[in-house]
């Protein structure tokens, strides 16, 4: 009886912390995955002239936020631009926002890193709050109606991109 | 009944800071004072463990600016943080909202004491008397005899 009385917390206790210690603190689910994407219409970085997201309505949109101080962003460059390369034609369109960067710095970057998808910039970071975005390099794709339709945040693999985007064109054909 | 004189007293202390607290003496009232109040409940999202208002980092001054913006477009307080949960979840709330699962914190500390009282009440009042008393005065001869004897033990 006794024994049951000290040793029952105790497991009960033991348990609550597994469960909580087991979950990555780090770790938040996306809140806007199925929710209507945020609209933005953002200067062009560097050159005249800006992008309308209600504009790209009907096509799939990959929205990629990205410093040019931010490390992870130099390992994902390479699939943005194979990805932007494989899916310009069929009428995906990946946008850049630059996150709380300088202009120079991040034409200098982007000089050094090629690429040609359209780059813009976010002033007081309202877009990438309006994304809800923790940090860079974040990346979301958006379905051709109008909806996020998958979030990812840290450097985007190829593969990744792939997916979403296949699912995201399938998503708009069956409309 | 003069024991009951300070019990009386700190409930009429806490009574009155229930009522100042409540009356709305001490609100925010400009939009300043407001984004402020706000930002203070928000997690700054680039940071360890900071609230927007603290954090120095340029993510959180722009957050602040968003807030004030948002105030002064005519949105609540709660309408603001609602803003900011619909983009970064409940983890963007410094002080999760009051409801469901999240209730356990502020309830536990309640029905622990409540069940204290009742094993006090259902058990240890009910324990029979342990005899430890006071000896009565046939007892004290042999009380003296007793201590006595100890007293010669090395």
């Amino acid at each position: 009886m006794v024994v049951a009385a000290v040793v029952l917390p105790i497991v009960a206790f033991a348990l609550l912390l597994a469960t909580g210690l087991g979950r990555d603190p780090r770790s938040v689910p996306s809140e806007l995955v199925g929710e209507p994407a945020p609209t933005f219409d953002l200067p062009r970085l560097g050159e005249e002239g800006s992008v309308d997201l209600a504009a790209l309505r009907g096509q799939v949109v990959v929205v990629n936020f990205w410093a040019s101080w931010c490390l992870a962003c130099r390992d994902e460059h390479p699939a943005l631009d194979e990805a932007w390369r494989r899916y310009r034609d069929r009428g995906v369109v990946v946008v850049g926002v630059d996150f709380e960067d300088t202009e120079e710095a991040a034409l200098a970057y982007v000089s050094e890193m090629g690429g040609d998808w359209p780059l813009v910039t976010d002033p007081g970071s309202r877009t990438a709050i309006a994304y809800g975005v923790f940090g860079v390099p974040e990346t979301f794709v958006i379905a051709p109606d109008g909806t996020i339709a998958a979030k990812t945040i840290g450097a985007v693999t190829y593969a990744w991109l792939t997916e979403h985007i296949d699912a995201a064109l399938r998503s708009g054909e069956g409309r | 009944m003069s024991r009951w004189v300070p019990i009386a007293a700190a409930v009429l202390v806490a009574a009155a800071a229930i009522w100042f607290a409540g009356s709305g003496a001490g609100r925010p009232d400009t939009l300043e004072e407001r984004a402020q109040v706000v930002a203070a409940g928000l997690r700054c999202p680039v940071c360890q463990n900071l609230s927007v208002a603290d954090s120095p980092s340029r993510l959180a001054g722009e957050m602040r600016g968003e807030i004030r913006a948002r105030l002064a477009d005519g949105e609540t307080e709660d309408e603001v943080r609602a803003y900011f949960v619909e983009r970064y979840g409940e983890w963007v709330l410094l002080e999760p909202t009051r409801r469901g699962l999240n209730l356990v914190p502020w309830l536990f500390p309640l029905v622990a004491v409540l069940v204290g009282v009742g094993v006090w009440a259902f058990v240890i009042r009910r324990r029979p008397p342990t005899g430890e008393e006071e000896p009565t005065e046939a007892d004290r001869p042999r009380v003296a005899a007793e201590l006595a004897g100890l007293e010669d033990v090395p």
